[in-house]
């Protein structure tokens, strides 16, 4: 089991308030994503939740029951760190006993559950070795098989992939979630890359400045943004913004609408402007295109094999379906 | 692109190199050698580089007139015990200061630092009053105290360096895994600082058993270490070269032989942090 419940909990450094009252629920076997720009909280909001900073006010239940006074050893949660944070005088082998032999499990049992996690993580050849002597991918599953061999009633993690080169991560993220179909255990999983949270995730947290921007499924909040912060920061490339005379036909301040929503067209469109730079990935081409009229950059994203180049006048469209509406405070009408 | 060394620059770097390890060493040999002169060797001109006269007697003589075992004792005890204690003063300060820093640490940091700037001449009247109205003078005890006092700056600021090296997230994940504080402490954090105590302790003996000006002010006979056994060689009676470097060269072997053994933590204590 691993439900966790946060209540109104609050946290302060000195006089800053990083952290305003919070309400949160994760359910049993969930894999809930925290993301936001550096800085806006979700870390400390993990460090919380594991116990290794003390909440200012309010509560933290963990199955139901209070955990706001626990010991991080007490709340049965496993934590993998962005530095790995293996022990570098200890072999991989007692890196991954080390919990156990804190637990006091017996020395059979402690064999058996390192041999499982060892086979299930690819590290039965590298058990004898110290973190030194291994890659930063090899580490990275060290430490989340330290984890694992605890049986914890919830995973955390913190930006694990982040010290990781472009195809590790990849992989790495497949093997994060292909773990949590395996073992459905809560996991809490922070990071400021959203790609991450919308291909892990069952259920994002977006947070800016301690505050809980939108919670939901990544689909919810791709197609469903409740406001322009969250409009921007989900997606790739972001969101284009488009405020004045367009908007108000949209009785709208502010009206957002997607790079793979606009159509590009080389002799008609709502809006004019000239192709920037292209950003050609092979399956797509993201164009910048410099509209007229004050309205800016706007990205598009067009069919990999299409024919544009610097300096070509263009034409876009939003699809009307597609168009998100904002009011002045930002909030999704 | 690799910078391209050419094999004249390897050379060239190669012999500057001996030449100044060799002006470095000359002293030392020169002194050795010295030891195994006559006096009228030690002093000919031009002087004799190795087809002297090879004799021991200089070191039979130094035997007969001085008690060498004494202050060789006295040397290991002050040098040995005031760094004992200095650690065990510093660790925790250190730990302290590393792991749970306050607003002021630093400014504690440059305090003590600050304290080895001023000229020791500075205090020692006040020291030397003190120590002779409390009864240390003389006395391996009070040597062991001033020499503490001394280098607990340097040893607070070598291991709090140490200890800034390890992270504090392997801490917190000892603590997630279930470590109580003596756990983290015997399982975790000790086995990662003793490369540092270690080579502190090396560097402090080295620096304390070398210490001259304390040791031979506050000493005359009892609580002499070996600086001033080869001080007492060196003015009453004229010089007599060859009888003193006998003397230094008994002075700094132990040091020497230490020194050799632990070169690999020494330097790593020195220049620990410089590189990840």
């Amino acid at each position: 089991m691993g439900k966790i419940s946060l209540k109104q909990v609050v946290k302060k450094f000195g006089e800053v308030e990083v952290i305003p009252p919070l309400d949160l629920e994760i359910e049993d076997g969930e894999f809930v994503v925290f993301v936001g720009p550096s800085g806006c909280g979700k870390s400390t909001l993990l460090r919380l939740i594991a116990g290794l900073e003390d909440v200012s006010d309010g509560r933290i239940e963990i199955d139901g029951k209070d955990a706001t006074d626990l010991a991080p050893a007490e709340r049965r949660l496993a934590m993998v760190f962005q530095s790995y944070a293996l022990y570098p005088h200890m072999t991989v082998r007692k890196n991954i006993a080390f919990p156990l032999k804190m637990a006091g499990v017996d020395h059979a049992e402690q064999e058996r559950r390192i041999a499982s996690a060892a086979k299930a993580l690819n590290l039965t050849d590298y058990l004898d070795r110290r973190p030194g002597q291994l890659s930063g991918g090899q580490r990275q599953r060290v430490a989340i098989g330290r984890a694992i061999v605890r049986e914890p009633a919830a995973f955390l993690f913190d930006e694990p992939l982040s010290n990781l080169d472009a195809a590790l991560r990849v992989g790495m993220r497949l093997e994060i979630t292909e773990l949590h179909h395996r073992l459905a255990t809560t996991m809490i999983y922070v990071t400021h890359d959203q790609v991450e949270a919308m291909t892990m995730a069952d259920k994002i947290v977006v947070l800016r400045a301690g505050v809980v921007e939108q919670v939901g499924s990544p689909l919810e909040l791709y197609r469903t943004p409740q406001n322009l912060f969250v409009a921007g920061f989900i997606g790739s490339p972001k969101m284009n913004f488009v405020t004045g005379k367009d908007a108000a036909a949209h009785d709208a301040h502010t009206i957002g609408v997607r790079p793979e929503h606009v159509k590009l067209s080389k002799d008609t469109g709502h809006w004019a402007g000239t192709v920037g730079v292209s950003e050609h990935l092979g399956s797509d081409t993201f164009v910048h295109v410099e509209t007229e009229g004050g309205l800016g950059l706007m990205t598009v994203r067009v069919d990999g094999e299409m024919d544009v180049h610097h300096g070509d006048r263009v034409f876009l469209t939003p699809e009307e379906d597609k168009i998100h509406r904002f009011d002045e405070k930002g909030q999704r009408l | 692109m690799a910078r391209r060394v050419t094999t004249r620059a390897k050379l060239t770097n190669t012999i500057i190199a001996w030449f100044v390890g060799l002006t470095i060493f000359f002293p030392i040999l020169w002194t050795f050698l010295t030891s195994f002169k006559t006096e009228g060797d030690a002093v000919a001109i031009p002087p004799k580089f190795l087809d002297f006269h090879w004799t021991l007697e200089n070191y039979i003589q130094v035997n007969d007139r001085s008690d060498y075992l004494l202050h060789f004792w006295n040397s290991v005890v002050i040098s040995v015990g005031s760094t004992l204690i200095g650690l065990a003063i510093a660790i925790p300060a250190a730990w302290a200061m590393a792991f749970v820093p306050g607003k002021r640490t630093k400014d504690v940091l440059m305090w003590m630092l600050s304290t080895k700037m001023m000229p020791a001449v500075g205090v020692l009247v006040p020291i030397y009053l003190m120590f002779k109205n409390t009864g240390l003078l003389d006395t391996r005890i009070g040597l062991v105290i001033i020499l503490t006092l001394i280098d607990l700056p340097i040893i607070v600021w070598m291991l709090f360096t140490y200890f800034k090296e390890i992270p504090g997230e392997i801490l917190e994940a000892a603590r997630m895994d279930g470590a109580t504080l003596r756990s983290e402490i015997l399982y975790v954090l000790t086995p990662m600082a003793i490369p540092g105590i270690a080579s502190t302790f090396l560097l402090n003996v080295i620096l304390a058993w070398n210490e001259a000006f304390w040791t031979l002010l506050l000493t005359a006979a009892n609580a002499a270490p070996l600086t001033a056994f080869i001080a007492s060689f060196s003015a009453p009676e004229g010089l007599f070269y060859a009888k003193l470097s006998a003397a230094s060269t008994m002075a700094i072997a132990p040091i020497l032989i230490l020194g050799w053994f632990s070169q690999k933590q020494l330097v790593r204590g020195l220049t620990f942090g410089a590189v990840k």
